[in-house]
């Protein structure tokens, strides 16, 4: 059955416009744990991201000592005692599906995680306002400066320019951390201070110095709200279990007044907890209500949780009126039942039984990758030249890949068609019909491969072959299996 | 189009947009978005400028910056000729033999060799050098003007029967077209041809008259014991690669019309490091001696 609801005028929530103004949020600088909690992930974060680049890491002569790098001219990718090359990009693939899949946990655990603590644009607006708070003041001296009509005196202008060139300076180091990562960080920065880096470096430093300061010093909230596409996502993943930053309406309602309530409750009669002093909206960074329940503007970073608290306590009543929490609970306290919080339930599990099996495979993949490797591709015309004593000789290209930072000397064999013999094109071999190649360090040797085999002794029209290399120094092996063919 | 409304239950009000009396709520869009939109476009407009754009019936907009795709593929074209020609000079200038030893002159060489021998060789020897009936088989170890790399440039550069001064002459003469032999003594021969090289021989020929035959006609060429000569590009008899095939027919058809391959001069045609390189190229596809 439907109910009509009448609504106040004040309710009307837009104005019948099809676009809507922005309404610039002001929020109030607040103190708690979760403020705490979100200080200190935010020094980790740019912590790592600014002094990663700088730390070294020695692999050996001629190879680069930078633990963290992205080397696109020689396709390498070094992170500490790792080194991956183009073809090992599905490593990447596996951290990206173990980030999802970290995200889908933490989103079934406790809701907006990565939104409210560890996004870029979360921690950066968040330093960005922090700056404004302190050059411009807080939230009240913020808006009656906005809203103020007086002409600008020189004071005002003076904070303006400030605000924005340590927002600019912030914006510049970003690009600057950024472009570190891919060549020796080091180098760099003496190239950058005495002009001498390439142009690609300053632009690149331009472009993200331009979308920092323009998406954390006034696209803020908005990017949450109407471009990323994370908050559909988790509208949709979510369950009912999942811990959201939640207003208990259970206990707030109905909001009043702290003596009308202590007026009601001397009566016996029933009063909220809520006292509608709005601070939970005033420290809010998207803008939002929180009292309102759960909605997409919302990315949970837990302010309103310290502002709600700071009033309780204040107030002599207990905190957590606004809190990690969900609707079941409100409903079980409702009902005069205890809470319980499903934190291990299948989806948690699942999400961590994946997150464990995604992880194990990688990481077996990563200690058991060779990192001698032995690629072999069979001539396709001819596929077999008949000699003119009778013999078959079939030729390959062989690729061989040393991933080692030290050059290596490999032998080459071949089993499978009887009395095969191998030359290697351009290789003149102390010990005949078994080559013994150098390989450079960390690169590819391709060599020209040619097996000879009687043809009385290989009446098959194919015959598997296998090559096989053997680095005499370090004992590794590896092999490829093609096929001899005759003509 | 209804009029836009308020909707009592959520407090916002509708678009006016209504489908079988299913309404719209009105979730507005922020104003940035749409001035980014038009924004979008301006610079759209701005691309019609700076850039190519429009057809015109014969042309079309050239675009302020005079940019083409063409120009710039050409641009990079002129750099790669650059690069290469440094590293053709290298290879113009290292002898064949140290070619073969340097691995990167080597990789070169055969890089280079590769797609010469694809533009110029190919049609007659495969794209692989394989051959085919008349047009020999590079990847073998049988030679008719000589495997070693000078031998395979000299080829190269003056061609066989090409009408250069310097090309390799020397043919088979048309035996039976000519009457220099009759028909049952092509068959007879033919048959001691093949008996050179292990090849089965039909029942009852004359051995005697075959070898005679030969002796006769033959090894001013081939040699005694019909091993070919390189000097005139006489094919080895005994081996078991035949040009134009083995059995018996081919071989009767071979010595009755005579066979006079032609290859021509690449000298002129080619510049002499592209020559080198191909060489390099031909010897290492595995046959080279």
């Amino acid at each position: 059955m439907n109910k009509i609801v009448q609504i106040k005028p004040d309710q009307v929530q837009d104005v019948g416009s099809l676009y809507a103004a922005r309404k610039k949020v002001y929020p109030q600088s607040v103190f708690g744990t979760f403020r705490r909690i979100k200080w200190g992930l935010m020094a980790f974060c740019l912590g790592v991201y600014y002094v990663l680049p700088f730390v070294r890491w020695n692999r050996g002569l001629g190879a680069p000592d930078q633990a963290v790098l992205i080397d696109l001219p020689n396709s390498r990718f070094y992170f500490f005692f790792i080194e991956l090359w183009p073809q090992e990009v599905y490593y990447f693939t596996g951290l990206l599906i173990i980030a999802a899949l970290t995200l889908f946990l933490m989103n079934s655990v406790g809701g907006r995680i990565w939104c409210g603590y560890l996004c870029p644009q979360t921690v950066w607006t968040d330093l960005f306002y922090a700056v404004e708070r302190l050059i411009e003041g807080d939230r009240r001296e913020r808006m009656r400066k906005a809203a103020s009509a007086d002409p600008l005196k020189l004071e005002r202008i003076s904070e303006i320019m400030l605000k924005h060139s340590i927002w600019l300076l912030i914006a510049w180091w970003t690009g600057g951390g950024w472009v570190l990562y891919f060549t020796d960080a080091p180098t760099l920065v003496k190239e950058l201070v005495t002009f001498q880096a390439p142009a690609i470096a300053y632009i690149w430093i331009a472009i993200l110095t331009a979308t920092t300061y323009l998406l954390a010093g006034f696209m803020r909230e908005q990017v949450c709200v109407y471009m990323c596409p994370w908050p559909r996502i988790q509208a949709a993943l979510t369950d009912e279990w999942a811990l959201n930053v939640t207003y208990r309406y259970d206990r707030g309602e109905k909001r009043r007044s702290v003596k009308k309530a202590n007026e009601l409750r001397a009566l016996g009669l029933p009063a909220g907890d809520c006292v509608n002093c709005y601070q939970c909206v005033a420290a809010c960074p998207t803008g939002i209500d929180i009292r309102n329940g759960p909605q997409i503007d919302c990315i949970q970073c837990g302010l309103c949780i310290d502002a709600c608290d700071n009033v309780m306590k204040k107030i002599g009543r207990p905190t957590r009126l606004i809190g990690y929490d969900n609707d079941i609970n409100i409903q079980r306290r409702m009902a005069g039942k205890p809470p319980i919080y499903g934190i291990v339930r299948p989806r948690t599990i699942i999400y961590t039984a994946l997150i464990a099996l995604v992880g194990g495979i990688m990481l077996y993949a990563l200690l058991t990758r060779s990192l001698l490797d032995i690629n072999v591709l069979h001539d396709r015309n001819p596929v077999a030249v008949k000699l003119s004593d009778g013999s078959i000789r079939n030729a390959y290209t062989v690729r061989f890949l040393n991933k080692r930072s030290l050059d290596r000397v490999v032998t080459i064999d071949v089993d499978g068609p009887p009395y095969a013999v191998l030359h290697v094109v351009g290789d003149d071999s102390i010990i005949p019909d078994r080559p013994m190649v150098v390989l450079g360090r960390d690169g590819t040797t391709e060599l020209r491969v040619l097996v000879t085999a009687p043809s009385e002794k290989n009446s098959e029209r194919s015959i598997p072959i296998k090559f096989r290399i053997t680095d005499i120094g370090l004992g590794e092996v590896a092999s490829a299996i093609d096929n001899f063919v005759l003509p | 189009m209804a009029e836009s409304e308020l909707d009592k239950v959520s407090g916002k009000t509708t678009t006016g947009h209504q489908w079988d009396g299913i309404k719209e709520l009105n979730t507005p869009l922020p104003r940035w978005w749409l001035i980014t939109f038009y924004a979008t476009i301006l610079w759209a407009m701005g691309y019609w400028v700076v850039y190519p754009a429009w057809p015109l019936l014969w042309s079309y907009t050239r675009g302020a910056l005079n940019y083409s795709t063409r120009a710039a593929v050409a641009v990079e074209l002129a750099n790669l000729e650059k690069i290469r020609g440094d590293k053709m000079i290298a290879l113009g200038a290292a002898s064949l033999a140290d070619i073969e030893k340097d691995p990167a002159l080597l990789a070169l060489a055969r890089a280079r060799g590769k797609a010469a021998f694809g533009d110029n060789c190919a049609p007659c020897h495969g794209s692989g050098g394989a051959g085919a009936k008349g047009y020999p088989n590079l990847n073998d170890d049988d030679w008719l003007w000589g495997g070693s790399l000078d031998q395979i440039v000299q080829t190269i550069q003056f061609g066989a029967r090409s009408g250069h001064t310097k090309t390799h002459e020397g043919a088979m003469l048309a035996f039976g077209k000519d009457g220099i032999l009759k028909p049952d003594e092509i068959g007879t021969v033919a048959n001691y041809v093949r008996s050179l090289s292990g090849l089965s021989t039909r029942q009852g020929y004359d051995v005697a008259a075959g070898a005679k035959i030969f002796v006769e006609n033959c090894t001013s060429c081939h040699g005694e014991a019909g091993k070919g000569n390189q000097e005139l590009g006489a094919p080895n008899l005994t081996d078991k690669i035949w040009l134009y095939g083995s059995d018996e027919a081919t071989l009767i058809e071979t010595i009755t019309i005579g066979r006079a391959g032609v290859m021509p001069a690449w000298v002129g045609r080619l510049d002499p490091s592209t020559i080198k390189a191909l060489a390099v190229y031909v010897h290492t596809l595995g046959g080279g001696k």
